[in-house]
């Protein structure tokens, strides 16, 4: 009887483990699947007319040059708003406000900010930014609005980073006579750089695929020409590809299906970058 | 001059800091000024009771619930892909699979929550509708399960990443306690290590639903922009963010009734993703597990 019981079990055991293998796998298979339907459908639409091509009513002829410019102008924008205020942020509560009130208030808030909808970030942006700031639908207004999304993001990985940073090499620099920010400069962000940099291209692919705020503070699916300055109004490839799967014509769905392959490559090049540099670092400086 | 400069910087610092904080507060204030203009032309009862959502229409309709009928339906069926698949996952890689293995596959998994959601909008509508189509005859080409299913897809490793890092948080010695008395690892995993580690799986789970209810693009793409009040996921639905989206590509002028109601939808989702962020943040403070 006993031993029934436990057969029983085991091969309850067994079964479970092979449930545990489809269960993992399934996603990634699915996720296989979907791109190469993607692939199969967008590739042969790739071609240099097709990068270079402006929008047009006609699927043959229309191209993703304004959204890819104004993917490129988000992005760098984006990047030199929150990267220093993220950072600068980061380092504030890891090295500065360690204790106190303020600090603990801080620390609820920032994992509270990264838990809000990003489209909750494009009402505000189109009313702060937008609006009150009078910067209207441009691509400045979109990256503060995506600098703000991200900023959780470079925050925490800052902190993550700087608190890798062992003690013994801050009371080194102390005890030569360096003061807080010099040695927070000269040796605690140079020996955690390579953390903070993997943090930040992993939080700029996060907002390169956002659509959903920009949409909100105004950004358009039709742009005619590419943008020149920052107060110009714009589109992004995500916006372009949500566009062109909106229309009913067959041949925009291949120009959605050949936008994605070119998003697919930013973001995951982007996440092949952050990995390596991560590795690398974790690799050349051991404690 | 030395010390000057070192204040300077301190402040600096600080103000960044502080701008996480500005963050906040401008995006409550500037919810609850538009949703309080809006208040004061809708009343609150009207949006809270009325079963129709027509603010576009000639024959103007406020009420609330067809969109969060339509939020809650593709967020359900989300996470009812999620969590089974999610949790089995986490099982899966802590108590059963080699190190080596869990090395691998994790990253991999977290590969699914860095596809721009666009991308899988497109899936839905492209692939997963047509598909179940065919099992389903009748069911239209925008709907809540097509959405649903995707975006649970997506929110799998929010679940089997937290959960996982709970059940390895469980110490060793619970589990040999557990071998010893000769049960299997699947006995352990579910009357051990899954109830030691709950209060962590708990609070993947709510941020996979807050993660669902604030999706946007999935639904705007594959559910339709069809308000209405339904469970059932085979017919178009719109969820608060597909609203909004809907709203802001259209040309509606700025300080009219219409324009108003997009911050409307934006406070209700911002109000249950609020809640539900902070049970999780109560929760991981008050049962944080303590074995040492």
């Amino acid at each position: 009887m006993t031993s029934r019981k436990n057969r029983n079990n085991r091969l309850k055991d067994k079964i479970f483990s092979v449930w545990g293998i489809i269960s993992t796998l399934i996603g990634l298979i699915l996720l296989v699947i979907f791109i190469g339907d993607i692939i199969i459908e967008g590739i042969h639409r790739i071609d240099w007319d097709f990068l270079t091509g402006l929008p047009s009513r006609k699927p043959e002829i229309a191209g993703i040059f304004t959204a890819m410019m104004g993917t490129i102008w988000v992005l760098l924008l984006t990047a030199m708003i929150s990267f220093p205020i993220g950072v600068a942020a980061g380092v504030y509560l890891e090295e500065y406000g360690k204790k106190g009130r303020l600090s603990k208030l801080l620390e609820i808030n920032i994992s509270n900010l990264a838990g809000v909808p990003s489209i909750i970030y494009g009402l505000l942006g189109l009313e702060i930014f937008a609006r009150i700031m009078n910067l209207g639908s441009s691509i400045l207004a979109g990256s503060m609005t995506l600098a703000l999304l991200i900023l959780p993001i470079i925050i925490v990985a800052t902190r993550e980073s700087i608190k890798a940073v062992p003690s013994s090499l801050k009371d080194a620099s102390f005890a030569l006579g360096a003061t807080k920010w010099q040695t927070i400069y000269l040796q605690v962000l140079p020996a955690s750089f390579g953390g903070i940099l993997t943090g930040v291209i992993l939080a700029l692919s996060r907002a390169v695929g956002e659509a959903a705020p920009l949409i909100v503070v105004g950004a358009l699916a039709y742009v005619p020409f590419a943008p020149k300055t920052p107060m110009d109004e714009f589109s992004v490839l995500p916006i372009q590809i949500f566009n062109w799967i909106s229309r009913p014509q067959h041949g925009f769905i291949t120009n959605a299906a050949a936008a994605i392959i070119i998003l697919l490559v930013i973001t995951f090049a982007m996440n092949g970058v952050a990995i390596y540099l991560r590795n690398k670092w974790q690799k050349k400086i051991k404690w | 001059m030395k010390k000057t400069k070192e204040v300077v910087i301190e402040k600096f610092l600080l103000f960044s800091a502080l701008i996480t904080i500005l963050t906040t507060i401008g995006i409550v204030l500037v919810l609850a000024i538009e949703a309080f203009k809006f208040f004061r032309e809708v009343s609150v009862f009207e949006f809270l009771t009325d079963t129709e959502w027509t603010p576009l229409f000639t024959k103007k309709r406020f009420g609330i619930l067809p969109l969060l009928s339509g939020t809650f339906l593709t967020s359900i069926i989300a996470i009812a892909v999620a969590l089974p698949i999610g949790l089995t996952i986490a099982i899966f890689l802590s108590e059963y699979a080699p190190r080596k293995f869990r090395e691998y596959i994790k990253p991999s998994l977290e590969m699914l929550a860095a596809v721009p959601t666009v991308v899988y909008g497109f899936f839905a509508l492209t692939v997963v509708t047509p598909f179940l189509q065919t099992i389903i005859p009748g069911m239209s080409g925008f709907n809540s399960l097509s959405a649903g299913i995707v975006m649970g897809i997506m929110i799998i490793p929010i679940i089997s990443s937290l959960s996982e890092d709970a059940l390895r948080a469980v110490p060793n010695s619970l589990r040999e306690a557990s071998y010893g008395m000769g049960s299997t690892r699947l006995q352990t995993a579910f009357k051990v290590t899954v109830p030691a580690a709950s209060s962590g799986i708990v609070v993947s789970i709510i941020l996979a639903i807050s993660r669902a209810i604030g999706e946007t693009m999935i639904v705007a793409i594959a559910a339709g922009q069809q308000p209405r009040l339904t469970m059932n996921p085979l017919v178009p639905v719109e969820t608060l963010t597909a609203y909004i989206v809907q709203v802001s590509l259209g040309d509606v002028p700025h300080n009219s009734l219409e324009y108003r109601t997009i911050f409307a939808a934006g406070i209700t989702l911002f109000i249950f993703t609020f809640i539900l962020n902070n049970i999780s943040h109560w929760i991981k403070n008050k049962y944080r597990e303590k074995y040492d």
